[in-house]
């Protein structure tokens, strides 16, 4: 295909030039995925071959093009931009978009009579093609455009967009298939994830200019510990001053609402800046993404809410606070600054940390090397397997044989073995249990050799649950007052830490929370009181492995010390002095006596998560040694556990072998478990996030899925579910493997026994973040706790 | 498992652990909503298979409390099972459990919301209310209606970042913990709890029992 005339003369009237990967794409005559940096033109690149295919009108009855992507908000944003060529060509087609906001009256009249360019997320295409029309609606389908197909793929909605372009591909056999994708490290691996029965053609667009990227000078070194980067507010706030528009990333929630509240405090000038994360309440996002689109914001301080989204021209300029954690991640974040494609993005980097800026510098080395990290994704995982069955036998009755036959052509599912397949089918029809309790319930059952809903009401509480996005339990904030305006979201846990009295951040403002009612928290703006610090994430991002080896590798060899700030230079040498510095190859522990206790750092860098598994791992073995263990913290570079006693010689206990013993005991009443069978249990379908009717009960009708993972260990260990929680928690949350490449990496052991703390160590006691050793010592706090709110009452004599 | 040893209205209650209420002068043992059949309810009306074997739980832990503290009579107050045909749908095994724990005992079930008759083709008596001496024994406290013990609330209360089932002591009301598996809770901070105990304490569960004000709300 080839543009014609009337293309052409659009592009000329724009002063455009179509981009070489733009005229690729439309000649391609199979499926592709283009590589292309933000402003490349590529969403543009993605609809050009429909709308060419379209100039002289749609089929009706039947979407042409399908376009999906990972936000609302960008299909939104996609289908202004549609509109622009659409009109200026007079192309005779309807561009709609499809999304949870889109309303039912819509929603039923685009089954009946579906627009040609349709553009949707994962959720809304699986609900869709849940419904009995599905063949009809995409029966005639010719394109999908997938977009930011590079961050679909880092979760379980990528797995369930590939399960339903399987589906797809076999409702409309000549579909031809486009995955958009921001520069990733392995291009092959993303391409076979996307294909089908037929290999994906890579096209690489021209990567453009090399990014100006820099650490951020600071008057002040950064502090030993810490997340929140305030001590850099004057640069950042005169590098807001000198740039048109700036995105200050942050990493977490809580932080971005600290730096914000910081960065007013200093705002002498009164710039206009904005906060913008995913626990604001949905008008207050959309408010700053509409003031920061008109251009009336200097800056917005953002999380990962910004990763992705609207391309805003204006941004020249991206800040990152505290270390990025992955290289592919920042380079990403990096494209976000100026969108104008062949001009350099700008971006500056502040660590929060003394350990981060070691961090920093490693990832700008590694982003100057174009050396990209990721790791490879596993195999399709089963809950949405599990998920995508129930939803199959929402549209229609179906054959085993037939579905998995279609199954296995999806990318992430092509090694699926047929036993695997048939327990998730069992754990869709039966629940999957030893005790064969539901044979009068069935969900599905087979009748003349397909297999159905036992009851086709049930369709209606599965579509409810579509999806893979598993939020933790959330705690909407608003205003006291009738009609008190929505301020946004906190979790449940921190929702239940509060008292009526207590203040916390939330938008940038200090609240005092009022009272709880109906699962709402009601507050009043509270500017006086120093806030208790909103948590509302537990899980965070561990550090990629190649940065941590890159890190260790310029931590171990002081000739590359030059490129780093002299503090950090100096602090290094000092270790270097008392103690030693980690290199690769070697793993370097201490052992020294510090306020009454023994501590043990040890240096694995494996990210944090390990780090947090090796710890209860470790504490573990301690207790069995009789070293009286007390509790532990870890971070992405270093484990610090205290003691009753010294660890003398840590060899015995970092046994490969007795780590992987102690994992099967301990793994099972973990809390990190309970969360990934939250996850997957809900994905699965056993556990219902939507209810209809049941919105404003309370929490006395549901229950804790804590309580259906104990009894499934208890009852049926070997329960379908429980499995695929442990292969999940191994690739995540625990991260055992990591471990392993800890200890085969690091031969050589060193463990140094000191008389105080050591360099290295010293900023570790500052860090927050510790985990008491459960038992009794838990039940000890609990206690302590209970009788000073007592006494706090007066009632200790009490009955 | 350390007991919390408290007076209500005259007399000396001990609230267990396991979120059961133990008189010891007369050895009454109580029970609020077991919620026998949850799972089965929930399948049959189209929901999720959950594990089956929730009601095998429940029993293991109430066998275990009448084998320790063998009680003259056990009270279960009201919601004992999900709904009246989940008492025909009982499972056999877990029917003839019921029957042997109630052997030499008087067994009483309360009427509640989900189980508003008698549980036919089970032993045990039922009973809309019952009075031991100026306490009534219902499912639901009801106000200005005290002194009386009930369940139905299924009360927790948040602590140390746990959520613990507990039991509420008002001047009128003594509220129960649900006892069933799978059982939700009700924060005691609710309003429709704190409408019937303004103050009081709350005993969590945990393996000691621990008590904590509920002060009086501004």
């Amino acid at each position: 295909m080839t543009l014609p005339p009337a293309f052409q003369d659009w592009f000329a009237k724009q002063g455009w030039q179509p981009h070489p990967h733009q005229l690729q794409l439309l000649a391609a005559t199979g499926d592709s995925l283009l590589i292309a940096p933000t402003g490349g033109g590529k969403t543009l690149a993605g609809f050009l071959p429909s709308l060419v295919d379209l100039q002289d009108g749609a089929r009706s009855g039947s979407v042409h093009t399908l376009y999906v992507s990972p936000l609302k908000a960008l299909t939104a944003d996609i289908g202004r931009n549609l509109a622009r060529p659409v009109a200026d060509l007079a192309l005779p087609i309807r561009v709609e978009d499809r999304t949870g906001d889109t309303g039912a009256t819509q929603r039923r009249r685009q089954r009946v009579d579906p627009p040609g360019i349709l553009l949707t997320t994962p959720e809304s295409l699986a609900l869709m093609l849940s419904y009995p029309e599905a063949p009809t609606i995409f029966g005639g389908l010719r394109r999908v455009v997938l977009d930011e197909l590079h961050a679909l793929a880092e979760s379980k909605r990528g797995d369930q967009l590939m399960l339903c372009l399987a589906r797809l591909r076999g409702l409309a056999p000549d579909l031809r298939v486009t995955g958009l994708s921001a520069t990733v490290e392995d291009a092959q691996a993303l391409a076979d994830f996307m294909s089908g029965s037929k290999p994906v053609h890579v096209i690489n667009a021209d990567p453009g200019p090399e990014p100006d990227i820099a650490m951020l000078p600071t008057a002040q070194p950064a502090p030993w510990s810490g997340g929140g980067g305030h001590y850099a507010i004057p640069e950042v706030l005169q590098a807001i001053r000198q740039a048109r528009t700036t995105i200050v990333f942050i990493n977490t929630r809580a932080q971005a609402e600290l730096f914000f509240q910081a960065l007013w405090a200093a705002n002498d000038d009164n710039l206009p800046i904005g906060l913008h994360h995913g626990s604001l309440s949905h008008e207050s996002r959309a408010r700053v993404e509409a003031a920061m689109a008109a251009g009336e914001l200097r800056a917005v301080v953002a999380t990962g809410s910004l990763d992705l989204g609207i391309d805003w021209g204006a941004v020249d300029l991206v800040i990152q606070i505290g270390a990025p954690k992955n290289v592919k991640r920042l380079v990403q974040r990096i494209g976000r600054a100026n969108h104008r494609y062949n001009a350099p993005s700008k971006a500056r980097i502040v660590p929060a940390n003394r350990f981060e800026q070691i961090e920093c510098v490693a990832a700008l080395q590694a982003v100057q090397a174009r050396d990209l990290d990721g790791d490879p994704r596993g195999p399709g995982p089963l809950d949405v397997l599990c998920q995508h069955i129930l939803l199959t036998a929402c549209t229609a009755p179906f054959d085993a044989e037939t579905l998995y036959a279609e199954v296995a052509t999806a990318g992430p599912y092509r090694e699926l073995a047929r036993a695997d397949f048939d327990a998730c089918l069992d754990f869709a029809a039966t629940g999957g249990y030893a005790l064969r309790a539901y044979d009068r319930w069935q969900r599905l059952m087979l009748r003349d050799g397909l297999w159905r809903l036992r009851d086709p009401r049930a369709a209606r509480l599965l579509r409810m649950n579509v999806g893979t996005i598993v939020e933790a339990e959330m705690v909407r904030v608003r205003l006291r007052g009738r009609g008190g305006a929505p301020l946004g979201e906190v979790e449940e846990a921190f929702a239940a830490s509060l008292t009526p009295g207590d203040s916390f951040l939330i938008g940038g403002r200090v609240v005092r929370m009022d009272a709880m009612r109906d699962m709402v928290i009601e507050v009043t703006p509270d500017p006086r009181q120093q806030p208790k610090i909103a948590v509302y994430s537990g899980v965070k991002l561990a550090m990629s492995t190649q940065l941590a080896h890159r890190v260790l590798a310029l931590i171990g060899d002081p000739a590359r010390h030059a490129g780093l700030a002299p503090d950090t230079r100096a602090w290094l040498s000092l270790q270097a002095r008392v103690s030693s510095l980690p290199e690769p190859g070697l793993l370097l522990s201490e052992s020294f006596p510090h306020a009454g206790r023994w501590h043990f750092a040890l240096y694995g860098f494996a990210g944090r998560n390990a780090m947090q598994t090796l710890g209860l791992l470790l504490t573990r073995e301690m207790e069995d040694e009789g070293l009286g263990p007390l509790g532990f913290l870890s971070t992405d570079y270093a484990l610090l556990i205290w003691s009753m006693d010294p660890v003398s010689d840590p060899r015995p206990l970092l046994a490969a072998e007795r780590l992987r013993a102690g994992l099967g005991d301990w793994l099972g009443e973990n809390a990190v478990m309970k969360r990934t069978f939250r996850n997957v249990a809900t994905v699965a379908g056993l556990i219902q996030r939507n209810m209809p009717g049941l919105r404003k009960t309370g929490r006395q009708a549901t229950f804790s899925s804590d309580i259906l993972y104990d009894t499934l260990r208890k009852y049926d260990p070997n329960h379908l579910l429980l499995r695929v929680t442990a292969d999940e928690a191994d690739r995540g949350l625990v991260d055992f493997g990591r471990i392993e490449e800890m200890l085969a990496r690091s031969p050589r052991r060193e463990h140094r026994m000191l008389d105080r703390v050591s360099p290295l160590a010293a900023p570790l006691l500052l860090e927050v973040g510790k985990i008491p050793i459960r038992g009794e010592g838990r039940e000890r706090l609990a206690q302590i706790e209970a009788d000073a709110l007592m006494r706090e009452a007066g009632l200790e004599t009490v009955a | 498992m350390t007991g919390y040893p408290f007076d209500f209205h005259g007399f000396g209650f001990e609230a267990r652990t396991s979120g059961a209420l133990w008189w010891p002068e007369g050895r009454w043992l109580f029970v609020a909503d077991l919620h026998f059949g949850k799972s089965e309810r929930v399948a049959r009306r189209g929901g999720a298979l959950l594990p089956p074997y929730e009601g095998q739980a429940t029993l293991q832990r109430l066998a275990a409390e009448i084998g320790t503290l063998d009680p003259r009579t056990v009270v279960c107050l009201g919601d004992s099972f999900d709904d009246l045909a989940a008492v025909q749908a009982l499972d056999l095994h877990i029917a003839r459990c019921i029957s042997d724990l109630s052997v030499d005992r008087d067994w009483i079930w309360v009427v509640g919301n989900h189980d508003p008759a008698e549980p036919r083709g089970l032993t045990g008596r039922s009973a809309a209310e019952l009075r031991l001496g100026p306490v009534t024994l219902r499912h639901c406290a009801m106000a200005g209606q005290g002194p009386d013990i009930s369940g139905h609330f299924h009360p927790v209360v948040s602590l140390a970042g746990e959520r613990r089932k507990a039991f509420v002591i008002g001047a009128e009301h003594l509220i129960l913990p649900a006892f069933g598996t799978y059982t939700g809770g009700l924060i005691c901070d609710d309003l429709a709890i704190r409408r019937l105990v303004p103050q009081g304490i709350a005993i969590a569960c945990g393996r000691k029992a621990m008590a904590l004000p509920l002060r009086a709300r501004a």
